[in-house]
């Protein structure tokens, strides 16, 4: 029998609105960076151009959600659950801009990387990608189910990221030592692979935060502190 | 015993000495670690189990359980009709004059139980003062004899101006009235004269006192004026305080009991009722979800 | 739609209809003022207000004794009507609504109701009787009868006036409830009960049906209550029923007299009130 509506209509609507204009951003996150990888092994240059002028959007959404934070805050006084919802806005639309210029700049790699050679394929690099994007996904869905197992999936899937990335990480370093011609071309891909292991650091912010969303307990930074009992 | 007795064994002689009030600061404190209870290892200044009340047939409060620390602020909120200003008459008995009212229950002050009926309720209210909604200074005293009414109406002869003086200045009032104080006392303005009742009730030197949503009736200035007030007595007396107004509760209390429906849905520290309480109906009111 | 000029037409009629309506009601008062004042202002010195009154045909006789008597009337009548009907006031309103209000206050319409000469011979018969002699007493006794309804409910209303946050506020600084009644609550009603009694005391003094068979009259000066005492009504009706040209005219001043006896104190009631209310603002 409890309500789910504000006695108030209007903020409920403008919590929708909110609710909205997050999936729309991460949306478009998950766009960049599958569009950024695509780039990057299709050798495809206009996608990559494609993929850094849409970045355009999610700074702009980024301004938006964080202005109707603000707005929220101010005119709306919220509490509790609501308040936990918009700090939790404010902090994750950070980590989803900076995953969108991480998707810039692995566009920018991959645009590099065209113009020379195409290097040996690099499965790993996909399954890092595919990797990165799930979380993310995960993530996504996690905030928007409000599902606590979900994130902290997330949050447990770090360890396999960072495997696998340490993996490829070598992997080039080797392939690097053994040919000094492909330098250049192997330095870029091994951007590109720090970019997508960055990636999958935002996506465990994301889940953290989901955590504090729904639980109320702060459970970042896990070796700096005594993590309070959920 | 006589109220001079009563009075004599209660006046600590700290508060005589705090004259003159040093200047206050007017930045908020530091740290505040004391709005969680730094009060914890102390006894409960009141401990309330099992309280149920009705008036005539209508059961108001049912099986209400909550402790309230020494010097610490409670907060008592919920919709209209949810029974939280029938709690608070409770705790000084006012309850009673309400014909067909009862309350059963224990309810101690320092381990005594008010309930029972070796408890004079008339000694019972000299411990646990009171304010109301509406400012109710007595219209036929200056500003002098309200605040010594309490003393004066007990019987207690005297010019009380000590107590006077201090009472006034522990409400934050002696500086506006201190040139004016045999005037009368319907001449001070909403905001003073809400302060005057809360001289009045402090100059019977009572170890609790109980607020009726004291600010619902004043404008923005003087409720933050009344505010400021509670977090400066709150060093010396324990308060209990009635409000509508959330975020007053938010402000300025350091637990928070939410009521509804006559029954004590949770009690917790303030900053936990207004950003992750445990109930989702306590959550549900607090985000404006209903009441 | 009516218009303009028919609605102003009507309102021109009922005001001047209005102001018609006061005039006839001044118009009594004032011919009642002027005759009294006119034949009674000669007969007016220092020595009526201070001499015994004197046989018929001699000149400087006064009526004294029966301004004394009045007076004296007035304070026995509220030494018994005060606490009585104060205190009547005062449980009325307070725990009035039972079986035990409804009672009283049955009774004191019934006795408000009751023409002041039945009054008198009410007194007659518990007083005067049983004492064998006719006193300033009875005469108390029966103007207390005449107070007590007046004053019971006027007390009644103004303590209702009194905002019940005044009792909480008395009450929840751990002041008894008869206390509280007291010196708070009847404090608050008071410049209201004032007013109340010096109308009731305005009245009483006014009396004469009740005094003619309990006081009785005197001729000398008493101070007795056990003793009849003159009294200005009295003394009135005896100078108008003679047939003496010269006590009639002492008559008119003494009426005179009793008139600014009673405009005093209503006055002194209309300037108490104000103040309360001006202090109050």
């Amino acid at each position: 029998m409890a309500p789910e509506a504000h006695t108030d209509k209007i903020f409920d609507v403008e919590l929708t609105t909110l609710r909205d204009k997050l999936l729309e951003m991460g949306g478009k996150v998950e766009a960049a960076i599958a569009g950024s990888v695509r780039a990057l092994i299709e050798r495809d240059s206009a996608l990559a151009e494609k993929v850094k002028a849409q970045d355009r959007d999610i700074n702009r959404l980024e301004v938006e959600i964080d202005d109707m934070c603000r707005r929220l805050l101010a005119l709306r006084q919220p509490a509790a659950s609501d308040l936990r919802f918009i700090t939790t806005a404010l902090k994750i639309v950070v980590d989803l801009e900076r995953m969108g210029d991480l998707a810039v700049n692995i566009s920018d790699r991959a645009v590099q990387l065209n113009q020379s050679p195409p290097v040996k394929p690099f499965h790993d690099l996909v399954t890092l990608a595919d990797l990165s994007e799930a979380q993310l996904k995960k993530a996504l869905d996690s905030f928007v189910e409000k599902d606590v197992e979900k994130a902290e999936e997330v949050i447990q899937g770090d360890d396999l990221l960072d495997t696998l990335y340490q993996k490829l990480f070598n992997d080039l370093l080797t392939y690097m030592m053994e040919d000094s011609r492909v330098i250049r071309r192997a330095t870029n891909v091994m951007f590109a692979a720090k970019q997508l292991e960055r990636f999958g650091d935002h996506a465990i912010n994301l889940a953290e935060m989901v955590v504090y969303m729904v639980r109320g307990t702060d459970v970042r930074h896990p070796q700096s502190r005594d993590i309070p009992k959920p | 015993m006589t109220l001079a007795q009563d009075v004599a064994t209660r006046v600590a002689p700290q508060h005589r000495d705090e004259r003159p009030a040093p200047p206050k600061p007017t930045v908020a404190p530091p740290n505040p670690p004391s709005r969680s209870g730094a009060a914890d290892e102390e006894q409960p200044k009141l401990r309330i189990s099992g309280l149920n009340a009705w008036y005539g047939q209508n059961h108001a409060l049912r099986d209400v359980s909550l402790v309230v620390p020494p010097r610490s602020v409670m907060a008592a909120i919920g919709p209209s009709g949810c029974g939280k200003s029938t709690f608070l008459r409770c705790l000084n008995r006012m309850h009673e004059l309400v014909p067909g009212a009862r309350a059963e229950g224990t309810l101690l002050l320092d381990g005594e139980d008010l309930l029972s009926r070796q408890v004079d309720p008339v000694v019972l209210r000299r411990r646990v003062g009171m304010v109301f909604q509406r400012p109710n200074p007595f219209p036929t005293m200056s500003v002098r004899e309200n605040v010594a009414a309490g003393l004066r109406l007990n019987g207690l002869r005297g010019s009380h101006d000590e107590i006077v003086e201090h009472a006034l200045r522990k409400a934050a009032l002696w500086d506006e009235v201190k040139d004016r104080l045999d005037a009368s006392a319907i001449g001070l303005s909403g905001g003073q004269q809400q302060r005057l009742c809360i001289a009045r009730a402090l100059a019977v030197q009572p170890e609790v006192l109980l607020m009726d949503e004291p600010a619902s009736a004043l404008d923005p200035i003087a409720t933050a004026k009344v505010e400021d007030l509670i977090h400066e007595l709150k060093e010396n007396y324990t308060i209990v305080i009635v409000t509508h107004n959330m975020q007053q509760a938010a402000r300025v209390s350091d637990q928070t009991a939410f009521f509804y429906m006559g029954e004590l849905v949770e009690v917790g520290p303030t900053e936990k009722i207004f950003t992750n309480p445990d109930k989702a109906q306590t959550n549900d009111y607090v985000t404006g979800k209903f009441g | 739609m009516r218009s303009l000029g028919w609605r102003r037409f009507v309102n021109r009629f009922w005001t001047v209809a209005s102001a018609a309506g006061v005039v006839a009601a001044l118009v009594p008062l004032a011919s009642l003022l002027w005759l009294v004042v006119s034949h009674g202002a000669a007969g007016l010195s220092l020595g009526f207000f201070t001499n015994l009154p004197a046989p018929v045909g001699e000149t400087g006789g006064g009526v004294g004794n029966g301004i004394l008597g009045t007076l004296l009337l007035v304070a026995l009548a509220s030494v018994i009507a005060l606490p009585v009907g104060i205190g009547a006031g005062v449980f009325l309103a307070e725990k009035g609504n039972g079986r035990a209000g409804d009672v009283i206050r049955f009774v004191t319409e019934v006795l408000s109701g009751v023409p002041s000469i039945v009054i008198g011979i009410v007194a007659y018969g518990l007083v005067v009787a049983p004492m064998k002699r006719f006193s300033a007493l009875a005469g108390g006794f029966a103007l207390a009868l005449l107070m007590v309804p007046t004053l019971a409910r006027s007390t009644e209303e103004f303590v209702r006036l009194v905002p019940g946050a005044l009792r909480e506020a008395s009450l929840a600084l751990g002041v008894p409830k008869w206390k509280t009644s007291l010196l708070v609550i009847l404090r608050t009603a008071a410049g209201g009960i004032i007013t109340a009694v010096l109308l009731a005391v305005a009245r009483a003094a006014g009396e004469t049906a009740p005094l003619l068979f309990t006081a009785l009259n005197n001729q000398y000066w008493n101070f007795r209550a056990d003793q009849p005492t003159a009294s200005l009504t009295v003394q009135i009706f005896n100078y108008a029923i003679s047939p003496y040209e010269d006590w009639h005219n002492k008559a008119w001043t003494a009426a005179l007299v009793l008139l600014l006896l009673v405009g005093l104190l209503n006055l002194l009631a209309r300037l108490l009130s104000r103040n309360r209310m001006e202090g109050a603002r």
